[in-house]
């Protein structure tokens, strides 16, 4: 079979399938009990629930106090009500269940994953209920917590990839909220406090300001009961106001750190978009074409596939409340990073100045469309897409509609689009490596 | 594209039934010696399609160590049929993912698609099975590119340098002491000859398994896989020579000095594993035993290292039962912040002997298993996880059948097995400590013309 054939042969394919495949889950929504807000997707198949509690309440509603969010979020399981960390975790392993807390720049979150089981799943509810609504926030295990949050910090500074990534953050948003790394600075994380702790929490914590998602193969009724219990005797409090909106920078700027590896890592970029932007779709298949699908991108093809320059090089559009970042990235020798940043911006440049070919944007298409039933091929995967579509309030029929809005995109769209939110003029650039290699005194 | 052998926190499964009907396994075999192996799963219109070829960094020798994992990336660069870069253009095409991964043990590619195109990945993987074409250029681009990636994993990361020479520390003659990406002076010398050689000898029908796990009907994917892959004629492969790793006779020590901001410690015991056990129940009372110090939060590492006496950050311990060649038992740890690493390590020897000295408790036991039990079922939720452990168990010598065995097979360790075991192979004389003692990073100051506007920038 020759690859031509082939290639047409599978263009048939591609049109039968895709007509198979553009209906989404049916996402059920509904007001519990205490005025927090309730998603729920029944699945089927394996006898397994997956829960997420999510607030917004992620690193930028920190303030000043940098790594507050992820220290809440972090103590929140090592006591609660009237167990302590050891009860916690026995209770929960004991069923088999697993639970994580976590944040985001955006949120904080609770995940629960369980057996369906109500002898178990009952147990793994209880201790999440009272993780959620009766922390103690006890000062050993405050203090404890805080102290393996700064090591963990302080590893973060042996990363040439960890250090480029919080620069260029720090370079793209200034002042913004979303400017700090999301774990905080050792010197901010030096001066929390337990009260700070529950301060947050108090405040951000709340019914008003929750969501729950419930995805596994259960009925309505007990999604409603596991959704209402989850939060039961929670405050009602209110959402907190608005992150403020990301100011674009006025102009390039570009910060090099001296760091000991043998890689220089690179990051550029600009404030991109926000969720639910009404430029997603073009913002989103544009990039999938520029640096967002990998091997076949055109970012990696002139990078690493005709130059070998780096092992990974890539585009990617982060949406968040307010603009999430649009960042470039790529790895190389410290003797060639100045000339694989210049192919990666002569990439960006002329792909703002000419759009992509009709050809590239079929082939994307075909990829995004064609791989749309692996997005909702899990249950934890479904869980993921709910919990997105609810915190950021997509429309409910957000995956129904999803094949549809990628097919209406045109070159045009994209040439609009990706002109109005990224002037390769004003890149924001950050590398950090190309230290002499000459080995540190001992 | 790499993955080397893990350590790290074990996922371990519970006393209670299992309520979901364990997932069913079709096996055929081509005549040309491919080995199929379908798991049905028809959640979602979605399959997985794994081909996993019995070669990686253990078949290798001194002098060519990385070379499986080069071919690897080589294998997406062309054959007769398909010039470079089209495979993954006509997969992406079609909606797909697609990768490859490099272990000791193992070469394997992977797509996950729609179901009505497993026939694209088919094709696609018989052509690449047999009819590879290295071509000079797209290699020299290639293997700079493998020479970024080390210098990405392993190079300019402290622990991951750490692991590298820990590995060659414990074993003396065993093939695992090389790292899957290989040595930097054998990297580079890699050769066109060397890769073409390397391809004719171990790709080929009889040298792999081609595993299935979606929403598929066995019986079809037998037919496809005939279809595209029974044209292919086997090779004669060449024995694997046993290559044991010799006796250990006592503890070995070593230290790694390189800049960074953390001390850290790895400690290896040289322990069996299921293929080619002796007894069949040690690799299984070893994994409970693992799970025992760090089969999650209420774990003993955990609960009492990190928690109860806070003498860690962060630990944990990890044994690996699927693998060709004995391995190591595994346990790592992070001091904390004025705790040294010697008196973290006597800590840690210290949950070991009271592991050998004191059967654990049965509430203990239960719930390692209780995690055993879900994760089973959790697991079942990415079909890519359930064809990656058919495929391991396959490659590594095992039957498929061992992966169905484990619920049961650990469920009956007993807490006398796992204080045999941890008498018998978590001793001193079979033990390996590798410290990592940070030197000072340089202050990574912004130098006034590293302002410079844009353009033109000079790194260093």
């Amino acid at each position: 079979m020759s690859a031509k054939y082939l290639m047409r042969f599978l263009g048939i394919a591609l049109l039968l399938a895709a007509s198979q495949v553009l209906a989404g889950p049916k996402i059920q929504h509904w007001t519990g009990a205490n005025g927090s807000r309730v998603y729920f997707l029944p699945t089927e198949g394996l006898p397994l629930v997956d829960v997420r509690v999510v607030f917004d309440a992620g690193s930028a509603r920190d303030g000043q106090q940098f790594g507050v969010a992820t220290l809440t979020a972090g103590v929140l399981d090592t006591g609660a009500g009237s167990w302590n960390a050891d009860a916690i975790a026995q209770r929960l392993e004991g069923v088999g269940a697993r639970l994580s807390t976590g944040v985001s720049r955006d949120s904080a979150f609770l995940t629960l994953r369980s057996l369906t089981d109500p002898k178990l799943l009952d147990v793994a509810l209880a201790t999440a209920h009272e993780i959620l609504v009766n922390p103690t926030f006890n000062p050993v295990d405050f203090e404890r917590e805080k102290k393996n949050l700064l090591v963990g910090l302080k590893q973060r500074e042996e990363s040439p990839a960890d250090l480029a990534g919080i620069a260029f953050f720090r370079t793209m948003y200034g002042d913004h909220p979303y400017a700090h790394p999301k774990d905080g600075d050792i010197d901010t994380v030096e001066k929390l406090s337990r009260d700070d702790l529950e301060r947050f929490y108090r405040q951000y914590y709340v019914a008003a300001n929750a969501l729950v998602v419930v995805v596994g193969d259960l009925d309505r009724a007990k999604a409603q009961s596991i959704a209402d219990g989850l939060l039961a005797g929670m405050a009602a409090g209110s959402a907190p106001p608005a992150i403020p909106e990301v100011p674009q920078p006025a102009a390039a700027n570009s910060v090099k750190k001296a760091f000991p590896s043998a890689q220089t890592h690179v990051y550029s970029g600009l404030p991109g978009m926000k969720t639910g932007d009404p430029d997603y779709f073009p913002l989103y298949v544009g990039n999938h074409i520029l640096g967002g699908s990998g091997l076949v991108s055109k970012i990696s093809d002139e990078v690493r596939e005709k130059r070998g320059l780096s092992y990974s090089a890539y585009s990617y559009f982060y949406p968040y409340r307010q603009l999430g970042p649009f960042m470039m990235g790529l790895q190389t020798k410290n003797e060639t990073a100045a000339e694989a940043l210049k192919v990666l911006r002569e990439t960006l440049e002329e792909f703002i100045a000419r759009g992509p070919t009709e050809k590239e944007l079929q082939a994307s298409k075909q990829n995004i469309t064609g791989g749309f039933p692996m997005r909702l091929d899990s249950n934890q995967k479904l869980a993921e897409q709910v919990a997105s579509i609810a915190f950021y309030g997509l429309p409910l029929d957000y995956l129904d509609t999803f094949v549809q809005k990628v097919e209406a995109v045109t070159a045009d769209d994209i040439r609009r689009a990706f002109k109005a939110r990224i002037d390769p003029a004003k890149l924001q650039t950050v590398m950090v490596g190309g230290f002499d290699s000459a080995k540190p005194a001992r | 594209m790499l993955t080397l052998r893990r350590l790290g926190c074990l996922m371990l499964a519970a006393p209670f039934a299992v309520q979901a009907a364990p997932p069913k396994v079709s096996e055929f075999k081509l005549e040309n010696g491919l080995k199929i192996l379908v798991q049905e799963d028809h959640r979602a219109p979605v399959a997985v399609s794994q081909v996993w070829y019995k070669v990686g960094a253990s078949y290798e020798h001194d002098g060519i160590t990385g070379l499986s994992h080069m071919l690897e990336h080589m294998m997406f660069k062309g054959t007769e049929k398909h010039p470079p870069g089209e495979f993954s253009r006509i997969i992406s095409a079609n909606g797909g993912s697609e990768n490859a991964f490099t272990g000791q043990d193992y070469t394997a590619y992977f797509q996950t698609l729609e179901k009505s195109r497993l026939k694209v990945s088919f094709e696609l993987e018989a052509d690449r099975m047999r009819n590879l074409k290295i071509l000079p250029a797209e290699f020299d681009k290639e293997h700079q590119v493998v020479l970024e990636e080390r210098r990405l994993r392993t190079d300019d990361q402290p622990r991951a340098k750490l692991a590298e020479q820990f590995d060659a520390l414990a074993y003396s003659n065993g093939p695992y002491k090389n790292p899957v990406i290989g040595w930097p002076d054998d990297v580079a010398g890699l050769t066109v000859a060397d890769l073409t050689d390397w391809y004719r000898q171990w790709y080929a029908p009889n040298n792999a398994t081609l595993v299935v796990v979606g929403d598929v009907v066995p019986e079809e994917v037998y037919q496809l896989a005939r279809k595209y892959f029974g044209p292919l004629k086997p090779s004669v492969l060449p024995p694997v020579k046993p290559r044991s790793e010799i006796e250990q006779l006592g503890i070995r020590r070593m230290i790694v000095r390189v800049p960074a901001k953390l001390p850290y410690l790895v400690m290896g015991y040289k322990a069996p594993v299921l293929k080619g056990a002796a007894e069949e129940w040690e690799p299984y009372a070893l994994e409970v035993a693992a799970g025992i110090l760090d089969g999650g939060n209420s774990a003993r590492l955990e609960s009492r290292l990190v928690r109860g006496q806070q003498i860690a950050a962060a630990v944990g311990a990890g044994y690996d039962l699927y693998s060709r060649l004995p391995s190591l038992f595994m346990i790592e740890g992070t001091p904390v912040q004025g705790k040294t690493l010697q008196f973290l390590e006597k800590a840690l020897l210290a949950e070991v002997r009271k592991i050998q000295d004191e059967p654990v408790a049965q509430e203990e036991l239960d719930r390692v298993k209780a995690q055993v039990l879900a994760s089973k079922v959790y697991e079942r939720d990415s079909i890519f996880y359930q064809a990656m452990q058919l495929g391991t168990a396959e490659t590594v010598g095992l039957s498929w059948k061992t992966v169905e065995e484990y619920v049961d097979k650990v469920n009956a360790v007993t807490p006398e097995q796992i204080q045999k075991v941890a008498r018998k192979y978590l001793v001193e004389d079979y033990l390996s400590v590798g410290y990592l003692e940070p030197l000072p990073i340089p202050e990574g100051a912004v130098a006034p013309e590293d302002r410079a506007p844009q353009g033109g920038q000079h790194v260093r």
